[in-house]
């Protein structure tokens, strides 16, 4: 693997994360999170869709009027949740339930278009496929951070098996029902960018207003 | 007609788009920075929701449904596999339809809501709503109160969420938290007191 298509692999992963840098397909992430199993689906389904729409809108580049680009790849990719949807439903019919209408939303999620719109029409379908790869391993990761800290605070497990033995079980741990709830996912997106801007500065948004300082220097002494 | 108001207040409240449900939110998080541009993409949301939404559910169970297509002799038929492209379709058709009329026939609606109309093919909260008519077999008429609710339920979410960052630019905010974060962790503390709707049913 030559070192560009290394760079195109691993940067959206850690350095320019989709979710926590460019908030890109937050909808998704916040909803699936519950259990570290259906984000894990999740992220596969997102990532297999990414890649698959990233190489063929660029093998198709060349031949799109710009005029209707957009309903082409909107075709092409409506077209391959499709295939992921029918797949998951004949082979995880359960988990396909619980994710419920957010499989068929990767159609409008963000980063799936965002990455086709700057990247595969630039650039040439291996190259393409790597990066929709790497958009997807990011989303993917974030999923699962945040899907482990919230089904083991919310249920004390971890892909369903008991870590902290709750009180109901016997165990010690009282359970933490607001992790499942919908507020929770909402603070820890907001922590994990605070923790993501605080490591890397140059992310940090400039503020509007600053507020002047409360006395002036010389009045002070 | 009491079934039609129940339905109305939990898709405004309950199961509120935006806050309940978390769709929408990268046009949520974007566009809230104004209080006047969030009210208009919240009335366009609302016109394009209660709009396409009934067309959605007449396309499904004329067209789409497990022997929906009886009427032209194909009893067998299950197309609805489609639903994603077709949905998708519709939504995009019906934006780009809806801003041709408003260019011609009122363009002063037109010139606030035309830099919105676009944005709205890929706001998940108007996909969403169809895939959950559709999840929840809704009938033609509660498809359209479901539209015309959960579009204001989205409407109202966001005008809310716009009135408090034009007061949160002045407070002192930590850097790392700046902007996105601190948006966050406000849609967080307005969902919480969303859920205080739950359980209510008129």
């Amino acid at each position: 693997m030559s070192e560009m298509s290394k760079t195109i692999l691993i940067k959206p992963i850690f350095k320019e994360n989709p979710i926590a840098l460019q908030v890109l397909g937050v909808c998704s992430a916040l909803a699936v999170t519950t259990s570290v199993q259906v984000a894990l689906v999740m992220a596969i389904a997102l990532t297999s869709v990414t890649a698959c729409s990233n190489m063929f809108i660029s093998m198709l580049r060349n031949h799109m009027p710009s005029s209707i680009r957009m309903i082409i790849q909107m075709t092409i990719i409506a077209s391959l949740v499709i295939l992921v949807d029918q797949l998951l439903k004949a082979f995880a019919y359960e988990i396909s339930k619980q994710l419920s209408v957010f499989t068929g939303l990767i159609i409008t999620n963000c980063i799936v278009m965002g990455r086709a719109e700057a990247f595969a029409m630039k650039n040439p379908p291996g190259l393409s496929f790597l990066d929709g790869l790497g958009n997807g391993a990011g989303y993917g990761a974030i999923l699962i951070i945040l899907g482990a800290i919230r089904e083991l605070t919310g249920s004390g497990s971890i892909l369903g098996i008991t870590v902290l033995p709750t009180v109901a079980d016997g165990g010690w741990y009282q359970p933490n029902g607001l992790m499942l709830l919908a507020p929770s996912a909402f603070f820890l997106i907001g922590f994990i960018i605070w923790i993501v801007r605080n490591r890397d500065n140059s992310q940090v948004e400039r503020s509007e207003f600053t507020i002047a300082s409360h006395t002036i220097e010389k009045g002070a002494h | 007609m009491e079934h039609y108001l129940s339905l109305l207040f939990s898709s405004v409240f309950v199961e509120n788009m935006a806050l309940m449900l978390f769709l929408g939110m990268c046009t949520f998080l974007a566009v809230s920075k104004k209080i006047e541009t969030a009210i208009g993409l919240g009335i366009a949301v609302v016109i394009v929701q209660s709009v396409t939404m009934p067309i959605n559910n007449l396309i499904f169970t004329y067209l789409l449904k497990d022997g929906a297509l009886a009427w032209a002799g194909m009893p067998d038929l299950d197309l609805s596999f489609l639903g994603f492209l077709v949905y998708i379709g519709v939504i995009a058709a019906l934006v780009q339809v809806m801003e041709l009329f408003l260019d011609k026939f009122v363009p002063s609606l037109y010139n606030a809501l035309g830099i919105f109309l676009p944005l709205i093919t890929v706001n998940c909260a108007i996909m969403g709503g169809s895939l959950f008519m559709v999840e929840r077999s809704y009938t033609f008429s509660e498809s359209m109160v479901y539209g015309v609710g959960s579009g204001l339920g989205w409407a109202i979410a966001i005008a809310l969420m716009a009135g408090i960052r034009e007061k949160l630019k002045y407070s002192d905010v930590p850097p790392g938290l700046r902007g996105l974060g601190i948006t966050f962790i406000t849609t967080g503390l307005m969902s919480l007191g969303f859920m205080s709707f739950s359980g209510l049913t008129l």
